[in-house]
């Protein structure tokens, strides 16, 4: 047994544990849960922790595992961002909305990760219906980086992302809709992977905006990222764009050199008001990229990029409010009924259930998609959409990934952006364009700046996820980043 | 400022969201600032640029015409703020 806790563990590195029967599930997830009791009163990373679920799935596990029927993810402990439905485990999206929400049925991703022996630690913190980079704009608490309690961990998907870094479970899933699980991966400095859109079937991930949403894992490291992905990736005839494309075995792209792979680095990502540590460090990482045998192209430009922006905060938000008029107050969820009629409830259920946020982004959407708006903006916003994506398939007619920071500052302080929308919208500049165009990218640590993470993003093309794990895998074996462990 | 208090309340309305004063008089600050920034997009030239809706090149995907079992009406029925008789419960539609 190595003298490091149980619960820093990686799934690799527990798998192996107990494959050879030197650990069980049982003292794996007792560990893992006691680490939350230590820890979670600073980082509240959970919305609701399911201790007992979890020893139950422990002990089913440890059976499996005796039994010789054991996969990669058998017994290891996990949690699961709190948008992705399970069933008969209150899911709550971050709000007030559905508090008390339990969903009928199980998300695609869960019952996959449930076949292949999940033990779920609980349901982890987030915006309010994924809308917000901070993860303060959850209807019950933030959520604290682990690197400094006093910043924000990233959002939305920051409760996985945190609770992964503090080592509050062993790997977790989030939803991306702009960069919700790639920006928290980076200011927490853990790995966290947005799939191409298509390539994870939705079914039950509660719908922000449809044509961007996509689940992914955070993890602490891109061999358990393939881990994660093997087993939740791949059709479900249940979510219509569920892309029906074979899925290969991630865990073969996980080769230590480079030669041959060609790397683009767009200069519209250095974006003004850049960290001049994150600015360096993605440099450095980039030339670290070289050293592995990558050819570097520094000149690549994507020059529609400064619209993304913009055009993500017409899209998103029109799409999100098609979505959250289901919230009524009639068929589940929170219902103010002290009104004198069916309309009046549904306006007050609507304007007490949902956070400041996610009443912004309504306005929004039904204002660009209202009778006189819809072709400057709506419309408008969808012909970018295309300038985007062909500048992207561009690109990757001459490079294999293309190399970016993810965030241009590391974490900032709790309520720093909180009255100014704008601002908090620009901490996602580089990662919303990969969602306009449907690419995969990933996020992994690449440096430190006084004590905070830095992470780098690597982007490609269309279902090429193996590439993109290639490089990670390559960078991450030649560097120490993901083993640094925030003091907690 | 790009949206009038009136267009806050009305647009509100169209969500069929009420508002309070203070709500509606932080929303007209707040998205007449984003709106602004909207306007970005009119320096784009999108002449004969076809839209996107949609990444994917999917279209019209069926599913085999086969009954399957649906959710039991019990199970829907357990998050209902209010039920009677296998039914939804609200208070009267029409005067």
């Amino acid at each position: 047994m190595s003298p490091l806790n149980l619960y820093d563990l990686t799934i690799h590195e527990a798998a192996a544990l107990l494959a050879r029967r030197e650990l069980s599930s049982r003292e794996l997830t007792r560990a893992v849960l006691d680490r939350i009791h230590q820890v979670e009163e600073r980082v509240e990373a959970f919305v609701t922790i399911t201790e007992e679920l979890a020893l139950k799935q422990a002990e089913e596990a440890d059976k499996r595992i005796a039994a010789g029927d054991a996969a990669p993810l058998t017994g290891i402990p996990a949690a699961i961002k709190d948008v992705i439905c399970t069933k008969g485990v209150r899911t709550t999206c971050g709000s007030r909305m559905l508090a008390n929400f339990l969903p009928p049925y199980q998300a695609h991703v869960t019952e996959r990760l449930l076949d292949a022996g999940l033990v779920m630690v609980g349901k982890a913190n987030m915006d309010e219906f994924a809308m917000g980079s901070s993860t303060e704009n959850s209807a019950f608490h933030p959520t604290h980086n682990p690197w400094d309690l006093e910043r924000v961990p990233g959002g939305s998907s920051g409760g996985s992302a945190a609770a992964v870094a503090a080592s509050e479970c062993i790997y977790a899933l989030g939803s991306d809709t702009g960069g919700s699980i790639r920006q928290p991966a980076a200011l927490c400095g853990v790995v966290g992977f947005k799939p191409t859109y298509g390539r994870i079937s939705r079914f039950g991930l509660v719908a922000f905006a449809s044509s961007l949403d996509q689940i992914g894992p955070l993890t602490k490291d891109v061999t358990d990222c393939a881990l994660v992905m093997n087993v939740i990736a791949g059709h479900d005839r249940r979510d219509s764009t569920s892309a029906p494309l074979d899925v290969p075995d991630y865990t073969q792209a996980l080769i230590p050199d480079l030669k041959g792979i060609r790397i683009g680095v767009p200069q519209e990502y250095f974006v003004e008001g850049m960290d001049g540590q994150v600015r360096a460090s993605i440099e450095a990482a980039v030339n670290k990229m070289a050293e592995l045998g990558a050819e570097v192209d520094w000149q690549v430009s994507l020059p529609s990029t400064g619209y993304a922006l913009a055009c993500y905060y017409i899209i998103a938000p029109s799409e999100a409010m098609a979505n959250l008029a289901r919230y009524d107050g009639v068929k589940y969820g929170y219902s103010d009924r002290r009104g004198d009629s069916m309309w009046r409830n549904m306006e007050l259920t609507r304007q007490h259930g949902f956070g400041d946020e996610v009443k912004r982004r309504i306005m929004l959407g039904t204002y660009a998609l209202s009778a006189g708006y819809y072709d400057a903006y709506y419309l408008k916003a969808q012909k970018v959409r295309t300038l985007i994506r062909r500048e992207f398939d561009a690109a990757f007619q001459r490079c294999d990934v293309l190399v970016t920071a993810v965030s241009p500052t590391p974490a900032f302080k709790l309520g720093e952006k909180v009255a100014d929308p704008l601002q908090m919208y620009l901490s996602d500049v580089c990662t919303i364009p990969i969602n306009i165009a449907g690419l995969p990218a990933i996020s992994i640590p690449c440096g430190l700046t006084d004590g905070l993470p830095v992470g780098v993003q690597i982007i490609a093309k269309p279902f090429d996820e193996t590439t993109i794990l290639r490089v990670a895998y390559a960078y991450e074996q030649a560097t120490d980043w993901h083993k640094a462990r925030p003091n907690l | 400022m790009a949206i009038t208090r009136e267009e806050v309340r009305h647009v509100a309305m169209l969500f069929r969201m009420s508002l309070s004063e203070e709500e509606i008089a932080r929303l007209q600050h707040q998205l007449s600032q984003i709106i602004d920034y909207f306007q970005v997009l009119q320096q784009v030239d999108t002449e004969g640029v076809p839209p996107t809706s949609h990444t994917l090149a999917l279209e019209n995907v069926m599913r085999d015409d086969e009954p399957r079992p649906s959710y039991p009406a019990e199970d829907i029925l357990a998050n209902a703020p209010l039920s009677e008789d296998g039914f939804f419960r609200v208070r009267a539609v029409l005067e």
